[in-house]
């Protein structure tokens, strides 16, 4: 297994990968698995289906990588995308459902001050970023946005859920994600995925 | 009920669809480049909200399960990177596992949203467009005669170099490309190099019989060579 695979940038491990570089996938999985595997189980609540869920997007970036468009994408972001495809569609056919509050369930696992890794300060500053972002936004977009991305919900399950017509929910949902990727995009540090390009 | 349909993006984004909607957006997408840019642009919006649900490192076990799945994939799904020349063959998958997926890898990756500028981007941008030939569904994979690696070439005559681990360029010398044809090298681009495996773009295009070959240089880089190539590839 070739180490070397640590300088290449995402994009260039999802070509290898494409030519059957299991190297390359491994180097993927280093990277972006954890920020997978938190997702999965924010979405899924439960460790063992998260797993699967994170082990099929995987699979799925071993089989489709060639139509992943290099030139034009982030290949973090196409992976948690696909990542995200899976839990959600896990969690709709399990029913099994998330009725808890939608805490912020993993506030209390990155590591303390003492032995926090640099990757852990980096996902305590998104997250803060993300989350100021978050509160900026009207009650009832943010509402929207969380249950459907961190909970599950489909559009029309949420018009039912609280109670308001299914074009309320739309209009909500969009004005949301509109006015948190403004306010994602204002404070933005360059690249929002550990930038490790040369050329 | 165009302007519904745009709207759909935002619950597209956030798979919040319901499933009859998330064809009917599925089908509406592949012809609008509108809501191409914006599905592009909202998925990085989703990707920060993933970055913020990171928690502790998974299992170990995850990955040596991963690994495995891989393993015993039938290996005529993927394409080999280093051994056999050939073309590189559609992936083969059931449909069902790949339905989810093909829409969201093929097309809909708009073009340069933002606006940033400066040469980390240009860099970035040259890589994925490299990148982007070794993606290349008709790409020709040839061999070296000397130097560790492989030459690809796309169909349309541009090529890349995967090198495995030139070593940084001596102090005051860069590494240069060339285009041999017939016999006559013209430059094609100027790399640092580094220890580990790299992919470089070559500029020009490469066309049938070509030799593509690598020298050290002066810093800057010269209009023909001066030192004997460290890199060669066999004709292409």
């Amino acid at each position: 297994m070739r180490k070397q695979h640590t300088h290449l940038s995402d994009e260039a491990l999802v070509a290898l990968v494409a030519r059957g570089d299991e190297a390359a996938l491994a180097e993927l999985y280093d990277r972006v698995g954890r920020t997978a595997f938190g997702l999965a189980q924010r979405v899924l609540r439960d460790e063992r289906h998260a797993e699967d869920a994170v082990q099929e997007a995987f699979l799925a970036v071993w089989r489709t990588a060639a139509s992943f468009r290099a030139e034009r994408a982030k290949a973090s972001t196409w992976i948690l995308t696909l990542v995200h495809r899976r839990a959600v569609d896990l969690v709709r056919r399990e029913e099994r459902r998330r009725t808890e509050p939608l805490g912020d369930a993993h506030e209390s696992t990155l590591a303390g001050e003492a032995q926090a890794t640099e990757e852990d300060a980096w996902i305590r500053f998104e997250r803060e970023r993300v989350q100021s972002a978050l509160k900026q936004l009207p009650d009832v977009q943010r509402e929207a946005i969380e249950l459907a991305y961190y909970g599950g919900f489909s559009q029309s399950e949420l018009a039912d859920r609280l109670g308001v017509p299914l074009g309320t929910i739309k209009s909500r949902m969009f004005s949301g994600l509109t006015r948190l990727r403004e306010l994602l995009d204002d404070s933005a540090q360059e690249g929002s995925w550990k930038p490790e390009f040369t050329s | 009920m165009e302007a519904g349909i745009h709207e759909l993006t935002a619950g597209y984004a956030l798979d919040a669809l319901d499933p009859d909607e998330r064809e009917a957006y599925e089908a509406h997408l592949s012809g609008c480049e509108s809501c191409q840019e914006e599905l592009t642009t909202f998925w990085e919006t989703t990707a920060a909200l993933a970055v913020a649900a990171s928690g502790p490192e998974p299992s170990p076990a995850l990955r040596e399960r991963i690994l495995a799945d891989v393993r015993a994939e039938p290996p005529q799904a993927v394409v080999p990177f280093e051994p056999r020349r050939r073309l590189a063959v559609p992936v083969l998958a059931t449909a069902a596992a790949i339905a989810a997926v093909v829409a969201l890898g093929i097309g809909l990756w708009a073009a340069d949203v933002s606006s940033q500028r400066d040469e980390a981007r240009e860099a970035l941008e040259r890589e994925r467009a490299t990148v982007g030939i070794l993606a290349d569904p008709s790409v020709r994979s040839v061999s070296l005669q000397a130097g560790v690696g492989r030459l690809f070439v796309s169909s349309e005559g541009k090529a890349a170099l995967v090198l495995a681990g030139l070593g940084p360029a001596p102090a005051g010398k860069t590494y240069e490309i060339w285009i041999i044809e017939g016999g006559t090298p013209a430059p094609a681009g100027l790399f640092a190099g580094r220890d580990a495996t790299e992919v470089v773009g070559v500029d020009g295009a490469v066309g049938d019989g070509d030799v593509v070959a690598v020298t050290i240089e002066q810093a800057g880089g010269v209009d023909a060579p001066t030192t004997p190539p460290i890199v060669t590839s066999d004709p292409v």
